[in-house]
């Protein structure tokens, strides 16, 4: 089974959940920027959570599906057509034979998620088809999505054996119904996710931020600043990092820093006093002073927001991020397994 | 090496990893406690740990905190903490391996390193005593960075030491043999960049398709052999066939 671009977008690139082990050689994680939604993707279309998607970025692409395929679409809002069909997303969908996607202009968030039962066959590079845009390695040659390139679609679907045998079924009968008749919204077979609480709404909801190692060398002034102002994303910004308008933040003293190891999340703070958060496929080790963190929970939640929008944060403390994050894992766990229940039922 | 491995800090960087401080300058022994704290942690194979990043003074160790959910003590970061300390604090149960030795061809002056003349200029030596001087020194990876495969070398001779240039440029070649202020350095690939280019191996520092796909790893010693400009093409159409 192929797909091929028609009209690749602004950004679109093959991730999974990053390429790990590897950093002790400089080479950085790179996967989805919002790992939430990209393994709800996965999930809906009967995947491993691990499987490759594409990652599509506020201009999505326009493919053709030369065979039929069941995918599931989550993350960002989308207009997405299929033969000029609008069809929602966060659910199961199976698309016949030639038809051709269409994403359109994303209306809400940045970056959505399409998830290929099956995945796409790629090999793996240093044990991952993640995309790393700028050090050039992995996904498609090392590159966003071209117009005429050609993505192939593995043939075996599902997370486990059980699901192997009983997907095709699902796909054949009540899901194939289902999309012959997507003009049909709200329709009493549809089913689909509630994206809340894994995608936000609403992007006025403050970013949660643990006290960085250098926080204590603000200025006072500063300090206040970082948790009572609003910052603004700045059009300098993607998969590497987002840089902050907003109050200039100053260092009590200078500091004399060498460089260390780097984590997704980390506010850095350059001379000129803008912060830099650091997204996904940032430097493996860097030397400017690391003013906070952002809440691993809430990582995906700023990857969502594009230029123009404002952050806002919100002091919290380690032990209770941690604490965070592993019921937001309990909590997505389970319903990743109800999903996969729902479509084998 | 292994007696002064347990003096160190830990601090958070977040909740997904540890940051092992055993030093807050560019300092030879520091990196060496790095790399022989990164060597134990790698072969204590603690449960959860996703990567193991040696920088200059500090080590990273990134980790799963489901691996580490304690039912007495919620907190993974404070529980794997004491599994760190745990480890570099007790004597290492066998002989770390030595670190490998590798020799750098490279091809000093001219259009593959523009900047030798400067350097010279500014060292108060002529082209040839800077060339001696540079392949004179053994060094050490004190970690690799910026790009996959650069590697970020310890040991250069103080009179070499110049500041980046002021302006960096957009391309550096891939194979670059370059000196940013204390240290020496080699471009993996073609990359934007500020430092001196004094040469250029032909070597090929990283491949992701190699196993390994680094030439140089974290701790490596590292010597540098001077050749011809007909043997660095001779060498580049080798590998290139």
């Amino acid at each position: 089974m192929s797909i091929t671009v028609l009209k690749p977008g602004l950004l679109t690139t093959l991730q999974d959940r990053g390429r790990y082990g590897c950093a002790m050689l400089g080479v950085g994680r790179a996967g989805a920027m919002d790992d939430v939604t990209m393994r709800l993707a996965n999930a809906l279309a009967g995947n491993g959570v691990d499987a490759a998607v594409l990652e599509i970025t506020l201009i999505g692409p326009r493919l053709r599906f030369d065979e039929g395929a069941t995918i599931a679409l989550t993350g960002a809002d989308f207009p997405l057509r299929i033969d000029d069909v609008d069809t929602a997303m966060w659910q199961p969908i199976v698309i016949e034979p030639g038809a051709t996607l269409d994403f359109g202009v994303a209306r809400h968030g940045s970056r959505a998620y399409l998830a290929v039962a099956g995945g796409f066959v790629v090999e793996p590079t240093l044990g991952s088809i993640s995309t790393d845009v700028n050090a050039r390695l992995g996904g498609f040659d090392g590159r966003a999505l071209r117009e005429g390139d050609t993505l192939i679609v593995g043939s075996d679907a599902s997370p486990d054996s059980h699901a192997t045998t009983r997907a095709p079924d699902v796909r054949g009968t009540a899901l194939a119904r289902r999309t012959r008749n997507a003009h049909l919204k709200g329709s009493h077979q549809t089913w689909s996710l509630d994206p809340r609480p894994w995608f936000d709404a609403d992007f006025a909801t403050p970013i949660r931020l643990i006290r960085g190692a250098h926080f204590d060398a603000l200025s006072a002034a500063s300090q206040t600043a970082l948790f009572n102002e609003e910052f603004c994303i700045d059009k300098d910004s993607n998969r590497v990092g987002f840089r902050l308008d907003g109050p200039t933040l100053i260092l009590a003293a200078p500091l004399e820093l060498v460089s260390e190891p780097l984590v997704a999340g980390t506010l850095q703070l350059p001379p000129g006093g803008q912060p830099i958060a650091l997204m996904v496929e940032h430097p493996t080790i860097g030397g400017y002073p690391r003013i906070g963190q952002i809440a691993t929970v809430d990582l995906p939640r700023l990857a969502q927001r594009r230029p123009g929008d404002s952050v806002r944060f919100a002091e919290i403390d380690l032990d209770t991020a941690q604490t965070r994050y592993l019921e937001r894992e309990h909590e997505l766990l389970r319903l990743i397994g109800a999903i996969g229940e729902r479509l084998t039922s | 090496m292994s007696a002064a491995a347990h003096d160190f800090a830990i601090e958070s960087l977040g909740e997904t990893a540890l940051l092992l401080r055993f030093g807050d300058s560019l300092d030879a022994g520091a990196n060496a406690r790095v790399h022989a704290a990164s060597e134990a942690l790698h072969a204590a194979g603690l449960p959860g740990i996703v990567d193991i990043v040696p920088a200059y003074a500090t080590l990273a160790l990134h980790y799963d905190p489901s691996a580490w959910i304690d039912a007495r003590d919620g907190s993974p970061s404070r529980h794997i903490a004491a599994a760190v300390h745990a480890v570099l604090g007790a004597p290492p149960e066998r002989t770390l391996h030595a670190s490998a030795s590798v020799d750098i061809p490279v091809c000093y002056g001219g259009d593959l390193g523009p900047d030798l003349d400067a350097l010279a200029d500014h060292a108060g030596l002529d082209a040839a005593e800077v060339i001696a001087r540079h392949v004179a020194s053994t060094y050490h990876v004190a970690m690799l960075g910026f790009a996959p495969g650069f590697p970020y070398l310890f040991g250069l001779d103080p009179s070499l030491q110049m500041a980046r240039r002021a302006t960096p440029r957009t391309h550096v070649p891939a194979g670059s043999v370059a000196i940013g202020g204390v240290q020496t350095g080699i471009y993996p690939s073609e990359l934007p960049g500020g430092w001196q280019l004094i040469g250029r191996t032909p070597l090929t520092l990283f491949d992701a398709r190699r196993d390994p796909p680094s030439l140089l790893m974290p701790g490596d010693r590292v010597r540098f052999v001077p050749i011809a400009a007909d043997e660095f093409e001779a060498r580049v159409r080798t590998l290139r066939a």
